[in-house]
């Protein structure tokens, strides 16, 4: 019995696949000239935890690159209230802000995490905040702890606890393994939730975080899914003949803009996910795909051919006439609109594939990365952040480099090909 | 044998679970009661995601029917230039080899698979490679074979044949394959 035979011996492989999972680890390649000093006292109470929340609060801004947190090590007192704070000897480390706090067992396995923000050199809290927590969540009070800091020292909402969406490609005896992957902002807790031994492609987040939709090869042809992250049910929403690719979320969510070529050459198409109509978005005999909506979800911008080599286009979601908005180089696609909708962030070919910004006013078009194989861009949803895929010693993995290209980032894999980073919304 | 399958497949996914050390894992659903035979399993959490396994049966590259002969007919590929779906003059032959086998064996019906290299973006190499397949099938038809026995699909570059990232992968990369469906 060969079949069932071998489908065991795929199956179990699966099995293991799955449990053989790497954590992402993110190191800083280039962080801000005069990042900010900062001290996180490792808070009271933390003995026995399952996780040091200080120590992700440091990390979070640390990886930042905006920050530069005093190590541990370094620290000469370590208060955990405001009110055992000696201004002078944290002035004397240069710091600028010190962040204390504690965490109070509720019994079980409940906690109540508090912390305070420091003004070093005014002498005055910036915040205080007293945040229920879980074993199990005490992760994610670690991220809006570090959310909180970030933003109260910045002015900018913090991206922290927010989690990324890739799909990563092993080998095994030959035969390759395709994973929808998800992992915390930080590249901890990956967890796999679609393994298949045919392509998966093109991940994007729902706009309320619960839900995936990305394209699968496992009938050997294209199909779109959309799979609610919680139960692992999935629903199939387009299996036309030819392309079923590039999914794109209206900001409500009511809405997937989807690549189909049923009609001839690929096309931008709009599907409304309560009523299950299709409507029909560009025209064209070349090829127009890699759709995404504006924040305000009243243009659509595409890749197309039309004029002889990929360029990127914008068009009206109710429809109308595409116009070109790239001239600079023979080569830019995938574009994506960053969360205030004054940028794109895109693929641009030259001499390699770079990843740019290109400003909607002023059609400025500027390179962030070197390449020479940079692809897929992803924002964060605070807009800080360029998360993409690059090959490294002609490995995939991903990079994130911030928009003014001041900060950059490596996240590393155990093994494999990661590619095609999806940032979630907040 | 097919339960006995994928009780081994749940054995094996709870193993795998057990050896993360997650708790309140819950199996919302065996494997062989849902329709496409997948396996969906949810694992408490903070936020909860579960796992959605692709069964594999059937599915997989096998030896294709089709003709079993040397010449023009054994080349089941064909290559093409950087960003470009033109047949190559010198591969016309083998396209109306082919042509000429499938009007000679009417039930046999071909997929012709586009690949492209791993330069530029995904989605758009989804769209180059299935310009190239369809540019294969224009010739095949062209050569009397009927539009309705050719299957198309498109891989972009999610399935290279060569590994490696300098001008000699990339060329081996941007092909057609001419694939004869199995009976």
């Amino acid at each position: 019995m060969p079949v069932p035979y071998r489908s065991l011996w795929i199956l179990l492989l699966f099995g293991l696949a799955w449990s053989a999972r790497g954590e992402l680890t993110i190191e800083i390649t280039q962080g801000v000239e005069g990042a900010i000093p900062i001290a996180v006292v490792p808070f009271a109470g933390q003995a026995g935890l399952p996780e040091d929340v200080a120590a992700i609060v440091r990390a979070d801004l640390g990886r930042s690159g905006r920050f530069q947190p005093l190590p541990p090590r370094d620290m000469l007192t370590r208060p955990t209230s405001p009110d055992d704070v000696n201004w002078g000897a944290w002035q004397t480390l240069g710091q600028d802000y010190l962040v204390v706090g504690s965490v109070t067992s509720l019994g079980g396995d409940r906690y109540e995490v508090q912390f305070h923000l420091l003004d070093v050199y005014r002498k005055e809290r910036l915040a205080g905040y007293r945040l229920p927590a879980e074993g199990r969540t005490l992760r994610r009070t670690a991220h809006r702890i570090a959310d909180i800091v970030y933003e109260k020292i910045t002015g900018q909402p913090g991206a922290f606890a927010t989690r990324i969406a890739y799909v990563t490609v092993t080998r095994q005896d030959g035969r390759r393994i395709y994973q929808l992957q998800i992992a915390d902002a930080d590249g901890h807790r990956p967890r796999t939730v679609v393994v298949s031994p045919e392509p998966l492609m093109s991940p994007a987040w729902s706009p309320d975080g619960q839900k995936i939709a990305y394209v699968s090869f496992e009938h050997r042809r294209s199909a779109v899914y959309i799979q609610t992250l919680a139960t692992g049910a999935r629903e199939k929403v387009a299996e036309f003949p030819g392309i079923n690719g590039a999914p794109a979320w209206s900001p409500d969510g009511g809405e997937l803009a989807l690549t189909l070529s049923k009609d001839g050459s690929p096309d931008i198409y709009v599907l409304n996910l309560t009523t299950r109509r299709l409507r029909r978005l560009t025209h064209s005999f070349a090829i127009d795909t890699e759709p995404s909506w504006s924040p305000d979800g009243k243009r659509l911008v595409f890749t197309s051919d039309r004029g002889g080599s990929p360029q990127i286009y914008i068009v009206p979601a109710q429809g109308g006439r595409p116009r070109r908005l790239t001239f600079t180089g023979a080569y830019n696609a995938r574009a994506v609109f960053s969360p205030d909708g004054r940028k794109l962030a895109l693929v641009h070919g030259g001499r390699g594939y770079r990843i740019a910004v290109f400003d909607l006013a002023s059609g400025r078009m500027e390179v962030l990365t070197t390449g020479p194989l940079d692809e897929s861009p992803s924002f964060a949803p605070n807009g800080s952040m360029i998360l993409y895929a690059t090959q490294v010693d002609g490995r995939g993995q991903l990079a994130a480099v911030s928009v003014d290209g001041r900060v950059r980032q490596r996240l590393r894999t155990g093994d494999g090909d990661v590619r095609e980073p999806a940032w979630s919304p907040f | 044998m097919k339960r006995l399958i994928w009780l081994s497949v749940a054995v094996a996914l709870l193993a795998g679970c057990q050896s993360t050390g997650r708790k309140g894992e819950a199996t919302t659903q065996d494997a062989a009661a849902t329709a496409e035979g997948a396996t969906t399993r949810g694992l408490a959490g903070e936020e909860e995601t579960a796992l959605y396994e692709v069964r594999t049966e059937g599915l997989g590259a096998g030896e294709d029917a089709g003709p079993d002969a040397a010449g023009l007919l054994a080349r089941r590929v064909v290559y093409f230039d950087f960003d470009s779906a033109q047949v190559r003059r010198e591969d016309l032959p083998v396209i109306e080899a082919h042509a000429r086998y499938l009007a000679a064996h009417r039930r046999i019906r071909v997929t012709l698979e586009g690949h492209t290299d791993e330069r530029g973006s995904r989605e758009y190499n989804i769209a180059l490679g299935e310009a190239r397949a369809k540019a294969v099938a224009r010739l095949l038809e062209l050569n009397g074979v009927d539009a309705g026995r050719i299957r198309i699909v498109s891989f972009g570059e999610e399935k290279p044949v060569a590994l490696g990232h300098d001008e000699s992968a990339w060329q081996k990369n941007r092909r057609v394959e001419i694939v004869y469906d199995r009976s």
